[in-house]
């Protein structure tokens, strides 16, 4: 095991992916996420890399689709807007079934909206984003710990199911610095990519990244094919944290930079006698319902969701009380980050003064 | 027997979708003729737009992308840079490569990427049914300049091989056509010298053939070629463009 080490956001999830076995990285800049592309710039040509400033972040995504299709693990970065425009790319991939890493450091929006903290494209990285059927694995780390072991992670997953994958981290996530330990991994010996477009050595059939199938029964097949991985992923893949959830009377739900906020109003309002425990889906998709199957194991709960966004994972967490409890919602947004002093007193009005 | 004309290895036995006269199916013939007397088939990978000749993935022997409207030169960077020791090309219509992908075009050039781009320029959006394209001619008649294309309000075409030509990073750029053995024998040299070059790692290497589309123009192929000689290679002379092997010298 390496030393810990003090590392900016941006800068520990970029080393993360070096240290996974990335040697291509396309991006193009945005605040706040650009130190990423820095750090790439900075690196990749030591080590026999790639970092290529794209013209866009349109022509950066197509880049990451043509090395992903060649076979090599590949990045790209961006922030909300640049997300945006990196869709189509991110439904093609998907659609050819080509592995590769997204991050998005989610600033506020709509439109060019802002450079500060948000969590308001929650939406559009669960919900599909791009068009047609496909999801992406959207990983939401809340510290810059847990970014890097995602970071690791992020490319096994897209790797073994053959998916884009998003690590959806927030300006806040991005920009502060933490401790950090990377652990020892071996990328020296990663398995073959049988299907990539490596060039047929004339000893195989040729191979095709493609996303186009003009038959409907063939994109039928192809598109369940893929709904079969999706619920492998679901099976396999579901990450989140539960904190005393069992006999809790309200359940936080909270992601990311958010729900560490939430953490430190769950402690205080525990010290004045409220029974508070949170769920911290560390998966965006798959959303965790088995935590909330568990907090409802013991009765009806009452939820408090907090988002830096107008409400968008709270949807899910309906979806997973289905009824069985009463939902809350909190949020701040526009890059404004909710305070713990506004969560606790949303924890009091709901639990009821003692 | 001996066998004295056969299909070149590097194409495949799927038979091409492309209208009656079409010169797509010569192109694709030429490409795929030179990939074989360079011995690169198993060393190359193309990328197929968005277009008439969307499923040129079906047709090549080689690994193939598929690649979004415009973006083929994006991905091509992708694979090249993942992959630098193959060889890598594009094939792109105009719409796809002087409309939707000029920002692509203009930057995979600029780079000189290590690339070939094989332009088809026949002033005409064919796969979408013969609306106006990047290049279609002044006063020219489309299903969106049905009064004929007019600069005022419809803009003026672009002429790619002049406009890229101006600039640091391609290596070879020429502008050929397929109307006659004499200009076939030229465009495969053409396209022979592109290929050679990316192999020598020279940089990017484009060649427009000037082009035609029999369907959506409303002529035969014959009276196609004729009006592309007539109307289109005034505006777009053949000719070489760009060489470094000439500036070298």
């Amino acid at each position: 095991m390496g030393n810990k080490v003090l590392m900016k956001g941006n800068e520990a999830l970029a080393e993360a992916a070096i240290r996974a076995g990335c040697r291509h990285f396309f991006g193009y800049p945005i605040t706040p996420q650009t130190e990423v592309s820095a750090y790439m710039a900075k690196k990749m040509p030591k080590i026999g890399g790639t970092f290529l400033q794209a013209e866009s972040e349109v022509s950066a995504i197509n880049m990451v689709y043509g090395a992903g299709g060649a076979g090599v693990r590949v990045m790209t970065s961006s922030s909300s807007p640049g997300i945006s425009l990196k869709q189509e790319g991110i439904s093609y991939i998907a659609g050819a079934d080509v592995p590769c890493v997204i991050i998005n450091i989610v600033r506020g929006g709509p439109g060019l909206g802002g450079i500060q903290p948000a969590q308001s494209d929650y939406f559009q990285a669960t919900k599909g984003g791009g068009h047609g059927d496909y999801h992406l694995v959207v990983l939401a780390p809340s510290s810059i710990q847990e970014m890097v072991d995602l970071t690791a992670d992020a490319f096994d997953i897209g790797d073994k199911y053959r998916c884009p994958v998003m690590i959806m981290g927030d300006g806040m996530l991005g920009q502060m610095m933490e401790p950090v330990e990377f652990k020892d991994t071996d990328v020296s010996d990663l398995p073959e990519k049988e299907w990539a477009t490596s060039g047929t050595g004339m000893k195989r059939k040729k191979n095709i990244i493609n996303s186009l199938f003009i038959e409907a029964s063939e994109l039928e097949d192809l598109v369940l094919e893929r709904q079969q991985r999706y619920e492998q992923i679901e099976k396999n893949e579901v990450r989140y944290e539960a904190v005393d959830i069992e006999d809790a009377d309200i359940i936080l739900v909270a992601y990311g930079t958010t729900a560490r906020i939430a953490k430190t109003a769950m402690a205080k309002a525990k010290e004045q006698g409220y029974k508070v425990g949170i769920i911290r889906p560390i998966t965006l998709w798959p959303f965790p319902f088995e935590a909330f199957e568990k907090a409802l194991a013991g009765g009806k709960k009452t939820f408090l969701t907090v988002e830096m966004s107008m409400g968008q994972m709270v949807e899910d967490v309906r979806l997973a009380v289905n009824g069985r409890g009463d939902v809350h919602f909190f949020g701040r947004t526009g890059g404004v980050v909710p305070t713990p002093k506004e969560i606790l007193a949303k924890i009091v009005e709901l639990g009821g003064a003692k | 027997m001996e066998k004295v004309f056969q299909k070149p290895h590097a194409l495949s036995d799927v038979p091409f979708h492309y209208c009656p006269g079409c010169p797509h199916g010569i192109v694709h013939r030429l490409v795929a003729e030179v990939i074989d007397e360079l011995g690169i088939e198993g060393d190359t990978i193309g990328v197929a737009p968005v277009g008439c000749s969307v499923f040129a993935y079906n047709y090549f022997e080689c690994d193939m992308q598929e690649a979004a409207h415009g973006r083929a030169p994006a991905v091509a960077t992708g694979i090249k840079r993942a992959r630098p020791d193959k060889i890598v090309f594009t094939y792109q219509g105009d719409g796809d490569l002087a409309a939707i992908g000029t920002a692509e075009t203009v930057h995979v050039a600029a780079r000189g990427e290590n690339v070939t781009t094989i332009f088809i320029n026949n002033a005409i959006y064919g796969m979408t049914g013969g609306q106006m394209a990047p290049t279609t001619l002044a006063g020219q008649v489309t299903q969106t300049s049905p009064y004929g294309r007019d600069p005022k309000t419809q803009g003026n075409p672009i002429r790619v091989s002049e406009m890229l030509s101006t600039l640091d990073g391609p290596a070879y750029i020429e502008r050929v056509t397929v109307d006659t053995v004499p200009n076939i024998k030229k465009a495969k040299a053409a396209i022979k010298k592109a290929f050679q070059l990316q192999m020598e790692g020279k940089g990017f290497t484009l060649v427009e053939v000037v082009s035609t589309c029999p369907t959506n123009w409303g002529m035969s192929p014959q009276e196609s070629f004729q009006w592309m000689r007539d109307n289109m290679l005034p505006h777009y002379p053949l000719g070489v463009y760009k060489d470094i092997t000439k500036e070298e010298k």
